[in-house]
């Protein structure tokens, strides 16, 4: 009962004409894990595409580790409808230069995911040229699912009512207090 | 103080003098889903429109790495609220698989069949919605009572009509109570009886079927682009359906067919779903008659509490509770991403641990999120009116979309 469907041939042969393209290929539970370098991901991806199926452009998203360098774990995942297959490609880039190439040109879904992946992370898509917020509004200061960024940190787009009590009162923007 | 709006669209810049820019949401009565639609209008007709959500974001995915994995459970609900169910068992898989944890049959058979339960009452709330936007009073209100049916019948099991909170890593809250399943014939039965009406009311019905019929439709190539799944993708004519192509729990011993549709359009997609609402009818009673006995918890000490007898006379016993209530499970570091099969189409839980008690990473792959985000393309072209059956047979359901 393996939920990513994976018939071993097929992960053969992708590894096979994909891996010497890696940095390195591992396994999750049954999904080909595919880690390699920025500037290759889109010949990979492509590849995946045409040669192997996967038409789907499922996810993308990151991971922070602050203290590995680099920082950043760029995580896709795409899938093959018929037989139904899936793949995970991995991108590290650094705090520094948080940059991959963007899939918009290949997958019309890359357009909201990396926009999503970019308020939340602060991962630049390169040639993605619409990344204004998603989920988080024009003004937001900072990327809320990195690792340093303040759980208990508020930046309401609304100043918070002054009800005149002695509570101590959440300010705009904490220490991105600039908003007007 | 000054309200700019929370994103600016370009339409409002770079339109052309001969057309109109109306703004639909986030606010509208005819949208039931807290989405802004900013349209380019030529006449009536849509020319370009751009789709924006985010109003319900909430920071599901910041809360989650700051939770125990079973202090999750309740934040899982909340994504998709129609089918809350759907999205605790999915959430749950993926601990258990990066645990290693293999639950018992009766909670695989009962987690199967509350999925399908599920997905009758989100597939009956989306059809409902839509329907009611075109102006069919009756058929909302028929199917609403249904809705209400089921999740009154949920209340009884799980204490809560929409968040259930139903699942605990390694099984369920508790098992069914006396009389559940007899009630659950009954429902199923109203449920039928009163489909059977919507068909009869809406199927050929003249305002219904030009409404719905030819507006919004897609090709298979074009929702695979633009990472549509479920009953959208399947309404292209694609027969793909993870409970079929990578059967999980125990879906790989059940009889169940996958409708598609022709033309991908508004139609397909409200009749497809219509034809799921039977088969998961089909399967809930399959469920019902190959439901095994036996606990519904697995008897694993890493992840379920000690018995409240043992823990109030045994030292052991109150460690154990106070280990696993303050530290939470311990899963042990790794990463893994579970689909399901949700009403919406492919809910992902892509979860990192790191070996501590809390997710280190925990990110939802939200159905809805990617269909809002090719929305636009199905917008375009048509008219200004059809923006509301198309967004209602999208089904997008706000908390899972802005998690």
């Amino acid at each position: 009962m393996s939920a990513s469907g994976s018939d071993l041939p097929h992960v053969a042969a992708l590894l096979a004409a994909l891996a010497p393209a890696c940095e390195r290929t591992s396994d999750s539970f049954g999904m080909p894990v595919l880690e390699l370098r920025a500037e290759r991901l889109p010949a990979i991806v492509e590849r995946l595409r045409t040669e192997f199926g996967y038409t789907s452009f499922l996810d993308v998203t990151a991971v922070d580790f602050p203290t590995r360098e680099p920082r950043f774990d760029v995580v896709y995942h795409f899938l093959k409808p018929r037989p139904l297959a899936r793949v995970r490609l991995k991108v590290q880039v650094s705090a520094e230069d948080p940059t991959v190439p963007t899939l918009v040109g290949q997958f019309g879904a890359a357009r909201y995911m990396e926009r999503e992946a970019h308020d939340m992370f602060g991962i630049r898509f390169a040639g993605n040229a619409d990344l204004r917020p998603i989920l988080l509004y024009e003004g937001f200061v900072g990327h809320p699912l990195r690792k340093d960024y303040p759980m208990e940190r508020e930046q309401p787009i609304v100043d918070y009512r002054d009800t005149g009590g002695d509570a101590p009162r959440a300010t705009n923007g904490t220490s991105a207090g600039s908003r007007a | 103080m000054t309200f700019g709006p929370p994103v600016r669209s370009p339409l409002e810049f770079d339109a052309a003098p001969d057309r109109v820019v109306v703004n639909v949401g986030p606010s509208h009565p005819a949208t039931h889903g807290t989405i802004q639609i900013v349209a380019e209008l030529d006449g009536e007709t849509v020319t370009r429109a751009d789709v924006h959500c985010g109003f319900l974001h909430r920071g599901f995915e910041k809360e989650a790495e700051h939770h125990t994995y079973h202090n999750v459970i309740p934040y899982t609900d909340r994504l998709n609220y129609c089918s809350a169910l759907n999205n605790n068992f999915a959430y749950a898989a993926a601990v258990e698989r990066l645990l290693g944890i293999e639950i018992t049959p009766r909670c695989v058979w009962l987690r199967t069949l509350l999925s399908e339960y599920s997905r009758v009452a989100d597939h009956v709330t989306c059809v409902a919605a839509a329907a009611m936007e075109l102006g069919a009073m009756t058929a909302f209100l028929y199917l609403m009572t249904v809705r209400d049916y089921i999740y009154e019948h949920l209340n009884h099991l799980t204490g809560a009509r929409l968040t259930h909170s139903y699942v605990r890593i390694g099984g369920l809250a508790r098992d069914l109570p006396d009389g559940w399943l007899d009630r659950l014939e009954e429902v199923l039965q109203f449920t039928e009886r009163y489909l059977e009406r919507i068909h009869g009311l809406l199927d050929r019905n003249r305002i219904f079927v030009d409404r719905m019929r030819d507006v919004a439709a897609m090709s298979t190539e074009h929702a695979l682009n633009w990472g549509y799944t479920g009953p959208i993708l399947r309404s292209t004519g694609l027969a793909m359906d993870l409970r079929r192509d990578t059967p999980y729990l125990a879906y790989g011993e059940l009889d169940f067919d996958v409708p598609v549709g022709i033309r991908g359009d508004n139609y397909d997609r409200y009749y497809v779903r219509m034809c799921e609402i039977d088969e998961s009818i089909a399967m809930i009673r399959q469920c019902v008659r190959k439901l095994p006995g036996g606990d519904v918890t697995v008897r694993d000490p890493r992840v379920v509490l000690p018995e409240k007898a043992l823990v109030y006379g045994q030292i052991e016993a109150l460690i154990h509770h106070f280990k696993l209530i303050t530290e939470g499970v311990l899963v042990p570091a790794g990463e893994v991403y579970v689909a399901h099969e949700a009403p919406n189409g492919e809910l992902g839980f892509y979860l990192v641990a790191d070996g501590t008690g809390h997710p280190y990473r925990l990110h939802v792959r939200a159905p809805s999120f990617v269909h809002m985000g090719g929305m636009h393309t199905l917008l375009e072209g048509h008219q200004l009116s059809d923006i509301v059956p198309t967004f209602g047979s999208m089904n997008m359901i706000g908390g899972e979309c802005d998690r």
